[in-house]
């Protein structure tokens, strides 16, 4: 058994007999259980080691070949692995609640096995092509065969698309520069074409017109899903490029330019945030200020930034779990998602309002909420190098709480006298419930994934060290 | 061999300014049918026949897939431009303009590339120039997929020249043929009345 054919190619070929199973509710638990299956042995059977139980010995190798490239997964991924898929597990489990079971649990699995044979595929440049099939792949996800693409859809794939080439194109120029590091021209080219590349992977500004257009059209769930995958393998793409590239990580403008791209994208996020009457187009705002949160928390000093980024992963992913869910079951009460036509919606689905709302709040870092340690720990880091910076963090940060606050007192305001009126659907209700209650979990006892999350920077050669 | 090889990128250039302005869907597969021929001559500079043969027949079964979806869609599915400007001159115009900016920039990339040859970079510059254009100009779904296709081809015709992997062939085909099947999803996703 080797960790590639147990954690790419098992869930790859398990998503085909998926396609088969009609009832969502059973493709949910058994999607979701597979997930956690794959987590929990990612957890407790170490890599390239031998496991003696009993009798009975197991060891998973670390590789496998195919025409001449090899696909490896070091004991360090097992950590990155078992939260990747234990988040996949949540948000199987909760596919069947927003109806979209059919579409996220098999073609998650690939888009999943594809995404994690990016960080395993070596040499690691071949990774932008798995990302651009695992793109390509998330258009059925998220357009039904019964909806018509609007242009949200189409601007994703141009974009998403568009980064390939430039990465591709990029890492043959970064072996020239390693070859010759005195030619500087060539080193500024080779960074440029590849910071476009991963400008359009990562939706960065001002490429990141698509993202509210696609909110606006599509299934929340299956978005939030999106949203939260793709910019996290694409920012560990990235990372093996510092990792990779001595010259690239030891320039000094790099920090500079992270930090600058970072930061435009935190404020441009939460002011925009902060002006808009759309549920959906108010979560892909909030997504653009995640993102420019894990190019700030790159921009930090080496020792910092590769704990920094890691620790967002986990309340990133869960505040959209919880955001998206909640968005979905509002959907289904108000189309459009505008304030308008989800005014006073508090009063009949307080669960899923809270949800919406604490979601939000979370990624803007409220106290008490998953995203607050992580955003106190980054906002001081960048306080202690630059006070102008962390100013204009305090106005992104600011620009997300206006916005949730916002539609918090939409979401409340009804006609005096009206009474509360509870019509929650109680599934949906408990799995909100639940993800609230991960949040302030997450919020109050930051350092419970700390024993996980300790082995991450192990993934890296150089980074961090 | 110089000349057919500036040929061929003359080719590509006729074939792009094609694709941008034809409004028949089957002018514009035709169109990306000889394109693909223009690519293999171009890649088979770098790469054995043989190998280079897959960009001409990945790129003829991704025209084939688009044609056949294209072909059970209803006439009223047939797009009409909503988006200004539609014009064939407008088109043909910036069209112009492009082709001068990549005349002029070829040698530049020459000179970070060198050893590929000018007829190699001038075609293949034009496909991602002219593909881009076409991508600027439209959000419907046939045209977005001619425009990636056509990006993506200049793009290969150039990356042949540096990386002759076995693998990175497989998968660049893999990604022209998703994009292909990803047209035929979208062209066919519609409301279920609609449909065929």
């Amino acid at each position: 058994m080797s960790a590639p054919l147990l954690w790419i190619f098992i869930p790859a070929a398990l998503a085909l007999p998926a396609l088969l199973i009609s009832n969502g509710r059973i493709l949910s638990i058994v999607g979701g259980s597979l997930a956690l299956l794959l987590s929990l042995v990612a957890l407790i059977v170490p890599i390239d080691q031998a496991l003696q139980i009993g009798n009975f010995s197991l060891k998973i190798a670390p590789e496998i070949e195919i025409l001449g490239r090899r696909l490896i997964l070091t004991p360090a991924d097992g950590s990155l692995l078992a939260i990747f898929y234990g988040l996949v597990a949540m948000w199987f489990y909760g596919a069947e609640v927003t109806r979209t079971a059919h579409r996220l649990v098999p073609l998650g699995l690939i888009i999943i096995a594809l995404l994690v044979a990016s960080i395993a595929v070596e040499p690691f440049l071949y990774a932008a092509i798995l990302i651009e099939i695992a793109v390509l792949l998330a258009v059925p996800l998220l357009l039904p065969v019964n909806q018509a693409p609007g242009p949200g859809v189409m601007r994703f794939l141009i974009y998403q698309t568009m980064g390939m080439p430039f990465i591709l194109f990029a890492g043959w120029l970064l072996t020239g520069v390693e070859s010759s590091p005195s030619d500087l021209a060539l080193a500024v080219q080779s960074a440029t074409i590849l910071g476009l590349g991963f400008a359009f992977l990562l939706a960065m500004f001002p490429l990141y017109v698509w993202l509210p257009m696609l909110a606006e059209e599509v299934s929340p769930y299956a978005l939030g899903f999106l949203f939260w995958v793709l910019p996290t393998i694409t920012i560990i793409f990235g990372m093996g490029f510092l990792d990779r590239y001595s010259w690239l990580r030891t320039s000094a403008g790099l920090s500079q330019v992270l930090s600058v791209g970072g930061l435009v994208m935190v404020v441009t996020g939460g002011l925009w945030s902060a002006f808009q009457r759309h549920l959906s187009r108010q979560m892909a705002y909030a997504v653009i200020a995640e993102t420019g949160f894990s190019l700030l928390a790159f921009s930090l000093s080496p020792e910092k930034a590769v704990d920094a980024v890691f620790l967002l992963i986990i309340p990133r992913s869960l505040a959209l779990l919880v955001w998206a869910m909640s968005l979905t079951q509002m959907k289904e009460l108000a189309e459009p998602l505008r304030f308008s036509a989800v005014q006073g919606l508090a009063r009949k689905h307080p669960v899923t309002t809270a949800g919406l709302i604490l979601a939000h709040f979370s990624i803007a870092g409220f106290p008490l909420l998953a995203g607050f340690p992580v955003r106190l720990a980054l906002w001081e880091g960048l306080a202690s190098q630059s006070l102008g910076v962390a100013f204009w963090f305090l106005i992104g940060i600011l620009g997300l709480l206006t916005g949730a606050t916002r539609t918090l007192a939409v979401l409340v305001m009804a006609p005096q006298g009206t009474g509360w009126e509870l019509q929650e659907r109680w599934r949906p209700g408990i799995l909100i419930g639940i993800g609230v209650l991960g949040l302030f979990l997450l919020g109050i006892f930051p350092q419970i994934f700390r024993p996980i999350m300790a082995n991450l920077p192990g993934m890296f050669e150089h980074l961090g060290k | 061999m110089t000349l057919i090889a500036w040929i061929v990128a003359g080719l590509l250039l006729v074939t792009s300014v094609g694709i941008l302005v034809s409004r028949d869907w089957r002018l514009g597969l035709g169109f990306l049918g000889l394109q693909y021929l223009g690519v293999f001559w171009l890649t088979s500079q770098h790469w054995p026949v043989s190998m280079a043969a897959i960009k001409v027949v990945t790129g003829w079964m991704a025209i084939a897939t688009l044609g056949i979806t294209r072909l059970n869609l209803k006439e009223s599915d047939k797009e009409s431009e909503q988006i200004l400007p539609e014009g064939r001159l407008f088109r043909m115009f910036t069209a112009g303009i492009v082709t001068v900016i990549i005349v002029t920039a070829a040698p530049t990339v020459e000179d970070i590339i060198p050893g590929i040859g000018m007829p190699v970079i001038s075609g293949s510059l034009i496909l991602m120039g002219l593909g881009m254009l076409h991508l600027g100009m439209t959000v419907q779904p046939f045209r977005v997929i001619l425009g990636l296709l056509t990006v993506l081809a200049g793009f290969e015709a150039l990356y042949a020249a540096l990386e002759s992997s076995i693998l990175v062939a497989a998968m660049l085909s893999t990604v022209n043929l998703g994009l292909a099947l990803v047209g035929a999803y979208l062209l066919s996703a519609r409301m279920p009345e609609e449909n065929v």
